[in-house]
């Protein structure tokens, strides 16, 4: 085991070469839908279960896909409305049992990114092998139902090992959801050298910890999201920042939740210089304007450090 | 170091669910519904009528609410009833003053212990559920078949002669099925269930001794997940009840009938300083009347039945 995951070098808020979004833009806004299954009666990882409940956990199980029965078509409304494209933190499993609710993602031109094959599927104590087996499984799957290509990875329910950003980068993938480092993309290390970053996915907006984890009030939880927006809309003025929202159908969806929701996004979308992007677009236009100097930049801190 | 290559293999990978008790099927994509009187929005409100045994046997898994300390748990044994003996009768009185109908899901051992209280909720002429037999007895797979078809029988026994009219619908303690709680309940001549959580309207569920209905009693809405399990405080219970009728109001006048049901517990929501927000939620709910339909629960899950959510 290692003590540091060796992702990414040091790169200070207050030493970075400014980041420009495209049209001026101050803060870049990516919407993330989880769009997930859960099995009712997985085989058991040694190191986690699936559920707290013998099986069938029927609250937590129900609990989940609420958000497939109902959630999700109440949830892309409302993005709708302001005309924010998704990008799908997609269980891949859900291309087959759930296709209906893929089309309306693809009907929507919405960004499609690996999740797994099921969010009761851990990494933990999968070998080398088999976990490039899974992730290049996941990402066929997407490609082959959708016609796109899986740039993106956030590992199944958070599970990783100590070589899934390494094999997603060898996969082809570009970018990352793993890391809550920054407020902005960084570039990440990867033992094959590969042009490959991390774009902020902000666990601490995340619907379900918001909810769940740290048990935050429906109508606090959109206050949260314009207080975050009104810092890096502000901060943004110099260098281009990132403000992502993890979302889940079977939380967000709920009818105590979504109108106070709803509310923060008309907020954060009457703002000029918002940038309404994907996590792909993000990764992108990074790779493509800001990369090497970021790079540049860390190896330069790192040599005044030695 | 590998997983057996079982971890690899998705042996119910298929199109819908991962299993065969329902059909898979989006809110959306159904018929709308018409509730009687052409309300938009049904109104269910049930009452849990508890026992916490001061002696848990946790058989399965403890269900939240039961005793934490060492024994004997003088304090949350004491609490719990006081939902019997206070808390029931301050619920009994906003929903009088307020003209609301609730139904109460009781335990069979509450009305063994206290057929007082059930003849005088009876009085009402209320729909009674059965919630299994007491708090303690959470059904979990792996558990007795005999055991778990007695705390079902025993329970419809004594509730059934109290009540008045047969029993037709279950919420098990803390909403909990064993693999076999949905053959037991056809049985035992059960119309339906309110355990599955997945859904704003009732659908079928298929089991072995022939059809229930599931009729979804949102969990996120409940005064103890809210109060008990987020720590969020009685105001802010009203304030997310009341966004949530407003939001499936505006929504079933749009997209067809939704349902609003919510479930209190006497012990949480009848505290003195609580009771006072959950009549600030009906005083708001008797605002929309004209737009709601307070009906009981077997009224609800006939009127709310989608024939294309039939079991596969």
């Amino acid at each position: 085991m290692k003590s540091d995951p060796g992702l990414y070098g040091y790169l200070p808020w207050d030493r970075r070469p400014e980041i420009r979004w495209p049209d001026g833009a101050r803060v870049a806004v990516w919407v993330a839908p989880n769009i997930e299954f859960y099995e009712l009666d997985p085989p058991v990882n040694p190191q986690r279960k699936p559920w707290p409940r013998p099986v069938p956990d029927v609250t937590g199980y129900a609990t989940r896909d609420y958000g497939n029965r109902v959630g999700h078509l109440r949830m892309m409304r409302v993005l709708d409305q302001f005309g924010i494209r998704g990008s799908v933190s997609l269980s891949t499993a859900m291309l087959t049992h759930h296709p209906e609710i893929i089309d309306l993602v693809l009907e929507r031109d919405w960004e499609l990114f690996s999740h797994g094959i099921y969010n009761t599927r851990y990494t933990y104590g999968l070998s080398e092998d088999q976990e490039r087996e899974m992730i290049a499984d996941a990402m066929q799957r997407i490609s082959d139902y959708s016609g796109q290509h899986c740039d993106g990875y956030l590992a199944p329910a958070l599970s990783h090992s100590e070589h899934t950003i390494d094999l997603f980068a060898e996969a082809g993938g570009t970018y990352t959801c793993d890391l809550f480092h920054d407020d902005q993309p960084t570039p990440v290390i990867t033992r094959s050298g590969k042009r490959f970053v991390s774009v902020p996915y902000s666990l601490e907006l995340n619907d379900t910890i918001v909810y769940v984890v740290n048990k935050i009030e429906p109508r606090r939880y959109g206050e949260m999201i314009c207080r975050a927006f009104d810092r890096l809309y502000a901060e943004g003025e110099r260098s281009g920042t990132v403000l992502c929202l993890p979302l889940h159908a079977y939380q967000v969806g709920h009818p105590h939740r979504l109108a106070a929701f709803q509310r923060a996004l008309d907020y954060v979308c009457s703002h000029h210089g918002v940038w309404l992007a994907t996590g792909r677009e993000i990764a992108r236009h990074y790779l493509d304007h800001h990369y090497d100097d970021a790079v540049a930049t860390i190896r330069r801190i790192e040599e005044e450090a030695a | 170091m590998s997983l057996d290559p079982k971890f690899l293999a998705y042996e119910n990978l298929r199109h819908g669910m991962d299993h065969d008790r329902y059909a898979w099927s989006m809110l959306e994509r159904r018929e709308p519904i018409a509730w009687p009187r052409d309300a938009p929005l049904a109104l269910w409100i049930n009452v849990c009528v508890e026992h916490f045994p001061l002696n848990p046997q946790s058989q399965g898994f403890k269900a939240p609410g039961n005793m934490t300390m060492p024994y004997p748990d003088l304090r949350h044994y004491s609490l719990r009833d006081y939902g019997n003996r206070v808390g029931i009768f301050r619920i009994l009185q906003a929903l009088k003053r307020y003209g609301l109908k609730a139904s109460f899901a009781v335990n069979g051992e509450v009305a063994e212990r206290y057929p007082y209280l059930v003849q005088r909720l009876a009085e009402t002429g209320s729909e009674f559920l059965a919630h299994g037999w007491n708090m303690d007895c959470a059904h979990a797979s792996g558990m007795d078949e005999a055991t778990e078809r007695r705390w079902i029988t025993d329970t419809l026994a004594v509730l059934g002669r109290l009540a008045g009219a047969p029993i037709r619908g279950w919420l098990g303690p803390a909403r909990s099925q064993s693999q076999r709680t949905p053959e037991l309940l056809a049985e035992a001549g059960l119309a339906w269930c309110a355990d599955w959580i997945n859904d704003d309207l009732p659908y079928a569920f298929r089991t072995g001794q022939g059809d229930l209905v599931n009729l979804p009693l949102s969990l996120e809405l409940e005064d103890r997940f809210i109060i008990g399990d987020n720590l969020h405080s009685e105001v802010e219970y009203a304030d997310q009840l009341i966004d949530a009728a407003d939001f499936l109001l505006a929504e079933a006048h749009q997209r067809g009938g939704r349902l609003l049901a919510l479930n209190i517990h006497p012990w949480v929501i009848g505290q003195p300083h609580r009771i006072g927000q959950l009549e600030r939620v009906f005083e708001h709910l008797r605002g929309l009347a004209g737009q709601i339909w307070n009906a009981s629960p077997s009224e609800i899950a006939r009127a709310g039945l989608s024939p294309v959510t039939a079991a596969p």
